[in-house]
């Protein structure tokens, strides 16, 4: 708007502070309608499938009344001025994905398999040990910065972890992907989960320190900044890093979870899109070549191309080496009668899918049972998931805070594109988990312990600066006027 | 369980799961924080009210100090030159920083300013102190570059690069 053509008298903006409240109390209303909602799902399936409120209606609530309020006093005493929305979201998630596991466990042709275990009580104590890790973090990790301090520690942590599964007589090779170690006694876990977050501390200082470096020292080419050959050194070795992990674990997912996550922070650390052009050159690359020789992998993509030719051979048992299986078709046979506003809770037969239908499949269980409406609402949680994530990257201070929750709020997203796309057929598909909803013990308590990191950035983000100390020059020069302190008015 | 109760479950179900969306929405709109900006140009048709409302200064605005602060006191801030000229911020008794940070109360888009360059606040009498907080270029109130805390006239000019404010009435 040009000056010329205003009266000055109009002219005006004005700029107030605001100031963040706490928003504590907000967030415990959010909480309790996040523990009814899936109470309120549990009830429903329950009716659906016995005719009868399920008996453990009662001690499921209350259970998860507790984790929500236990979390919510930790944030209320140690992260006050945390996110209000963060919280609550991944509560109704989990509580959620409760709920549906609850569900697939009451199913007969389920139950009828050689490997059914009643999987939701499992799921209920890893969600409690996931609360208690973000407790943890929460009461530990008094601010995220000390973080920065294990820069390259974290990064010989996450590759140790990723390692972790190519260890003989410790790692599990579980249809075909090898991305599990056994405990002996314990059961498995998924290092991945917990490297995810480590390596966001790793790319979050290192980024730190050489983004200039990385954004600067640039030519110019076809619109784009071509970074110097030198500088490319970084995004190689990650990529090489993650097409090892594509090679030697086959677990597509993970590789492209990682080098996802480093190119998201290196494009926002730097703010050239070059490195995006790069990555996504890279990774189809990486993709393709390992494609053309990994049997796995081959497996993975012929099924998403042609899921019904899958299918029919999985059902003919045809025997050529090759695992052919049925369930990618069954699940998008499950999304297909779910229509716009599915069959009901507890009224769906995406049970179907049989094998992993609670853990890699189970979007495909909300597709059927709550319809496009229901999986619209669940990606809309995870939606603003990530949004808090990358709001709480923007108002934090420090460029390490921005970059860590830009990485882990991105390594969320890209976590649920990647099952989301997976199981609904836009890519082929991995073996990762849906955030919260999936039964998996390793990632629930990753995803517990990544919202706490967030919440505690949030909280140094949002916290109100303290109000600056008069400095001493002020008290010094301060003029005495003697009306104000006469001392013969006492 | 008969086929109705069921679908009103049903539906009643996909029901709350939006509600929770919007609602959580909700509490994002009110969640907004930083630096609150009235455009320029949506204060046109306003105008004519906020001049007949500034003639009859508000009483409540005046918090603590009010007694003491008298008829002289300054009650905004205004840009008179510079890319910001024209934005006011009301004083309320709070600290106004200036500087290119983009945390400062007024960011200034000037070549000639520090990130951290200056800050506004009031002593405990609630007059109005400039101080400069060690800029490079300096901050001149008048003429003059000033060196410790000093207390602002009304109308005085506060020169920072190229942008100039004063406190008015």
């Amino acid at each position: 708007m040009s000056s010329t053509t205003n009266p000055p008298a109009h002219h005006t903006s004005t700029i107030g502070a605001i100031g963040a409240p706490s928003r504590r109390n907000t967030e415990l209303a959010l909480l309790v309608f996040a523990v009814v909602i899936p109470v309120f799902a549990y009830a429903n399936v329950g009716l659906a499938i016995n005719d009868s409120v399920p008996p453990g209606l009662l001690s499921y609530g209350v259970g998860l009344g507790l984790l929500a309020g236990v979390g919510h006093l930790v944030v209320r005493k140690f992260a006050p001025y945390a996110d209000p929305l963060m919280l609550p979201l991944a509560t109704l998630l989990n509580g959620i994905g409760l709920v549906v596991i609850w569900r697939l466990d009451q199913s007969k042709r389920l139950q009828a398999s050689s490997s059914f275990v009643e999987a939701a009580p499992r799921q209920l104590l890893y969600s409690a040990m996931g609360v208690a890790l973000l407790v943890v973090v929460l009461i530990f990790l008094k601010d995220h910065r000390v973080l920065q301090r294990y820069t390259y520690i974290s990064m010989a942590g996450a590759l140790f972890l990723l390692i972790l599964p190519l260890v003989p007589g410790l790692g599990a090779n579980i249809y075909g992907a090898k991305i599990w170690i056994k405990i002996p006694g314990l059961g498995t876990l998924q290092p991945g989960e917990f490297a995810k977050i480590i390596l966001a501390v790793f790319f979050a200082g290192y980024l730190m320190v050489k983004r200039d470096a990385l954004a600067l020292a640039s030519r110019r080419f076809m619109g784009l900044y071509l970074p110097r050959g030198r500088d490319l050194g970084p995004i190689l070795v990650v990529w090489v890093i993650s097409i090892l992990i594509l090679v030697f674990e086959t677990d597509l997912g993970t590789s492209l979870l990682f080098f996802g996550m480093f190119v998201i922070m290196l494009y926002v650390a730097t703010e050239r899109t070059s490195w995006i052009v790069f990555g996504l050159l890279m990774s189809a690359v990486g993709a393709v070549g390992v494609a053309s020789f990994e049997p796995h992998i081959q497996t993975r993509v012929q099924a998403w191309l042609d899921p019904m030719r899958e299918f029919e051979l999985s059902r003919a048992g045809v025997q050529d080496g090759i695992v052919h299986s049925e369930q990618a078709m069954q699940a998008l046979w499950a999304f297909g009668s779910g229509g716009t506003l599915g069959t009901g809770l507890g009224q769906g037969n995406s049970d179907l899918i049989g094998f992993a239908a609670n853990s890699d499949f189970i979007l495909a269980t909300f597709g059927e049972e709550l319809g496009l409406a229901g999986v619209m609402a669940i990606l809309l949680l995870y939606g603003l998931i990530v949004e808090r994530g990358v709001r709480t990257a923007l108002a934090a201070r420090d460029p390490f805070g921005k970059l860590l929750a830009i990485g882990l709020s991105g390594a969320f997203a890209l976590q649920v594109f990647v099952v989301a796309g997976g199981v609904m057929g836009l890519i082929p598909l991995t073996g990762m988990t849906l955030p919260f909803v999936a039964y998996g013990g390793s990632s629930v308590i990753a995803n517990w312990a990544l919202i706490g990191i967030l919440l505690r950035i949030s909280d140094t983000a949002r916290r109100p600066a303290p109000a600056p100390a008069t400095s001493p020059d002020a008290e010094m020069t301060q003029v005495v006027r003697p009306g104000n302190s006469d001392p013969a008015g006492m | 369980m008969s086929e109705l109760t069921l679908t009103v479950m049903r539906l009643g179900f996909l029901a709350v799961l939006w509600l929770f969306v919007i609602v959580a929405v909700q509490v994002i709109r009110s969640d907004l924080f930083g630096t609150r900006v009235t455009q320029r140009g949506a204060r046109r048709e306003a105008g004519r009210q906020q001049q007949a409302a500034r003639q009859a200064p508000p009483q409540q605005r005046q918090q603590p100090a009010g007694g003491r602060r008298g008829r002289n006191a300054p009650t905004k801030l205004v840009v008179t030159e510079g890319t910001l000229t024209g934005t006011t911020v009301a004083l309320q008794g709070q600290t106004i920083t200036l500087g290119r940070a983009h945390d400062s109360t007024i960011v200034l888009d000037d070549d000639y300013a520090s990130s951290r360059h200056a800050r506004i606040y009031p002593d405990r009498d609630g007059q109005w102190i400039v101080e400069d907080l060690g800029s490079t270029n300096g901050t001149y109130l008048d003429r003059t570059r000033l060196t410790t805390p000093t207390p602002i006239a009304l109308g005085a000019p506060i020169r920072i690069g190229k942008t100039v404010i004063e406190l008015r009435k």
